[in-house]
């Protein structure tokens, strides 16, 4: 049964495209007003997910509902959602006034609730000034806040973004990144979002769904699958520059791994009792304990500098450890020279381990 | 710019400064290099160009003077001459005398019947081929694929064969004689290359933009009038120009699915070209094929810009 509080919800939803299995009997509820971003690399079947969602792609099996209401044989305009595509897909030979009105003349919307629905739209965009030009005569960011204007002016229920900010410059990216959280806080609307950019995801979303060949690998807050993913696709694809993975087994509570042991005193396992087997551990480069910090850390060590990069803010250093590389992430004022002994301290607590061989997280 | 004593400062200026006594610059090229006209790439290839377009003008030439001239002086001899004795009485004739049978009104009758086959032909044909485009590339069902291999493999047939059964098939349905029969021929044949065209051109409107009306509530027939007509003018008038010219210069069908009072100018023209009786008036006949060739001739100067244009945005994606 569907919560009260679901605005859309998906329930096995299948698609094949001849022997392609694009989405795998896929399940997913998001709630009303929560802000979700499908995340995943290209391919994964997230803006696929999205063209469902919205109508312009028929499943081959499945049902998806929007405030409860069946839409699965819906048209698109009948769903209550309104979309925002990557290129923008302004009607070229249609001023902004004239794109924003599209939908609802197709909705026969009597005139004058038209033009103060567009009004208040372009007020809240602050497209106002641009309500006579053409497409052409707008940039990047002016056209994004048309498309999204074009949503927002039909009342809908539930917004669909498919990588709306990927064609805009990194600059201008994060500015209209926080105009949507903010417009997200006003309205408070259902968003779904699909991106490939975690930093998208992570500063934007209330929750991410981690998508890899048509499967959901992980739905949860951002602070979840940061700290605690699920699997070791999840932790690899999270996080820039992404975790250490050392290879080992487990044994009576402490990880071996080649020369390497770490007693995981303070970690939190999943289950309460964890049999002995082939696991991976996963460290992120930033939570290793450098400098002053090494002391309060529970377990030390040292490795020897190979590589470093700095980046200004921080300082990435390659190093080894297990024979495998290793990455650390430093302060940007730290002055390392390659060949240079590094004392440094890991906390089994910030740590993930995964089974070696169903890679979930134990 | 620098002043000199800034660039003093610079050691390998320095150097050259006083190699050259002061001014700076070493002998020797400087700045772009000079380009010779006459060299032998030059010659032969303008040569060549102006040779074949000489190739090209000069028939058309004969026929401009030809038809300025009187009898008495193209039975001179002198074709490539201009008219000593300039006379438009040739053309008069051509239009509103010339006899073909038993009508002496000359080539107006047939150019106001060509008219008549061309405007319905050409909207009638374009209207089938651009909505079946639209279809083609933006609304795909089952089997359009399909389709779309059959409506191009129509175009290497050589039509020639499909006369005898479309004639049959236009006398079982009432159509044969009529103008309406040979619109119709005239859409069917058009389909092939221009559903071609109109897929091709529609296809490359991106797909965001399509997906975007249908999210806005406009279906099939709104899409088509609203978002993708008022961005397709190029290909309409390829697809124009394409069918006007098609159409007017067709002699086959013309001759074969309509009747006497009917002929398109092509047939006229002929008529009167070919008629044996009396002397031959090439003067008038001159005259008579280059009134025919005036509506095409037209239609492509006055859009030949716009052409150049649609043809290459229909180019882009198979």
């Amino acid at each position: 049964m569907l919560a009260p509080n679901t605005s859309v919800s998906i329930r096995d939803l299948t698609l094949q495209f001849g022997a392609v299995q694009v989405l795998q009997t896929l399940n997913l509820d998001i709630r009303d007003g929560e802000f979700l971003v499908l995340l995943g690399s290209s391919g994964c079947g997230k803006s696929t997910l999205l063209n469902c969602i919205a109508g312009l792609l028929e499943p081959t099996d499945g049902q998806i509902f929007i405030k409860g209401r069946n839409v699965t044989w819906l048209e698109p305009s009948e769903r209550g959602i309104g979309m925002v595509f990557q290129s923008y897909a302004l009607y070229p030979q249609m001023t902004v006034r004239g794109n924003l009105s599209f939908g609802l003349r197709n909705a026969r919307v009597p005139k004058a609730e038209i033009e103060s629905r567009v009004a208040r739209a372009a007020k809240v965009l602050q497209i106002e000034p641009l309500l006579d030009r053409k497409p052409a005569a707008l940039s990047g960011g002016q056209r994004q806040r048309v498309a999204i204007g074009r949503a927002l002016v039909r009342d809908v229920d539930v917004f669909l973004f498919d990588e709306p900010l990927s064609n805009l410059d990194a600059k201008l990216r994060a500015d209209l990144r926080v105009e949507l959280k903010r417009l997200h806080h006003s309205l408070d609307n259902t968003m779904i979002y699909v991106t490939h950019d975690q930093v998208e995801a992570m500063t934007l979303a209330d929750r991410i769904a981690i998508m890899r060949n048509g499967r959901i690998m992980q739905l949860g807050t951002p602070d979840e699958i940061y700290n605690r993913p699920q699997n070791r696709y999840v932790a690899d694809f999270i996080g820039s520059p992404s975790m250490n993975f050392v290879e080992g087994h487990l044994e009576r509570g402490t990880f071996h791994g080649a020369d390497l042991q770490l007693a995981l005193d303070g970690y939190r396992f999943g289950a309460p009792q964890v049999a002995d087997r082939p696991a991976i551990i996963g460290i992120r480069p930033e939570h290793v304990a450098t400098g002053p910090l090494v002391d309060s850390a529970p377990i030390r060590g040292e490795v020897t500098a190979e590589l470093v990069e700095p980046m200004g803010s921080d300082t990435l250093v390659w190093a080894q450890l297990a024979g495998k590389p290793f990455r650390i992430r430093m302060d940007g004022q730290a002055r390392v020279s390659p060949g240079d002994r590094l004392p440094i301290g890991i906390d089994p607590a910030k740590a993930s381990l995964f089974d070696a061989k169903t890679e979930e997280r134990l | 710019m620098a002043e000199p004593a800034t660039l003093g400062t610079v050691a390998a200026v320095d150097a050259i400064k006083e190699r050259t006594g002061g001014v700076g610059y070493l002998e020797g090229p400087r700045g772009g290099r000079p380009r010779r006209v006459l060299t032998a790439h030059n010659v032969v290839l303008y040569g060549t160009l102006l040779v074949i377009a000489a190739y090209f003008l000069l028939p058309l030439w004969v026929m401009l003077v030809t038809s300025f001239k009187t009898m008495d002086e193209i039975r001179q001899g002198n074709i490539f001459a201009p008219p000593t004795e300039f006379t438009i009485f040739p053309w008069i004739k051509a239009w509103a005398q010339a006899c073909t049978g038993i009508n002496c009104d000359g080539l107006s009758r047939g150019f106001w019947n060509s008219v008549y086959i061309l405007v319905p032909s050409v909207v009638v044909s374009i209207a089938v081929a651009s909505v079946s485009g639209y279809t083609l590339a933006n609304w795909r069902f089952k089997g359009s694929e399909a389709i779309f291999t059959i409506l191009i493999l129509g175009a290497f047939i050589p039509y020639q064969v499909m006369i005898y059964p479309i004639a049959i098939l236009l006398g079982k349905v009432g159509l044969f004689g009529s103008l309406w029969g040979l619109v119709v021929v005239h859409t069917i044949f058009g389909m092939p290359l221009n559903v071609l065209l109109f897929r091709n051109y529609f296809s490359s409107v991106p797909e965001e933009l399509f997906k975007a009306a249908r999210v806005d509530g406009a279906g099939f027939w709104g899409i088509f009038f609203r978002i993708m007509l008022p961005m397709s003018l190029p290909i309409f008038v390829v697809s124009m120009i394409i069918q006007i010219t098609g159409i007017w210069n067709d002699f086959l069908f013309g001759v074969i699915y309509t009747s006497n009072e009917r002929y398109p100018m092509t047939v006229q023209l002929n008529n009167i070209v070919n008629s044996v009786q009396g002397t031959k008036e090439y003067n008038v006949n001159m005259a008579a094929t280059l009134l025919t060739g005036l509506v095409p001739l037209a239609v492509y100067f006055a859009s030949g810009k716009l052409f150049v244009r649609g043809i290459a945005a229909g180019a882009v994606k198979g």
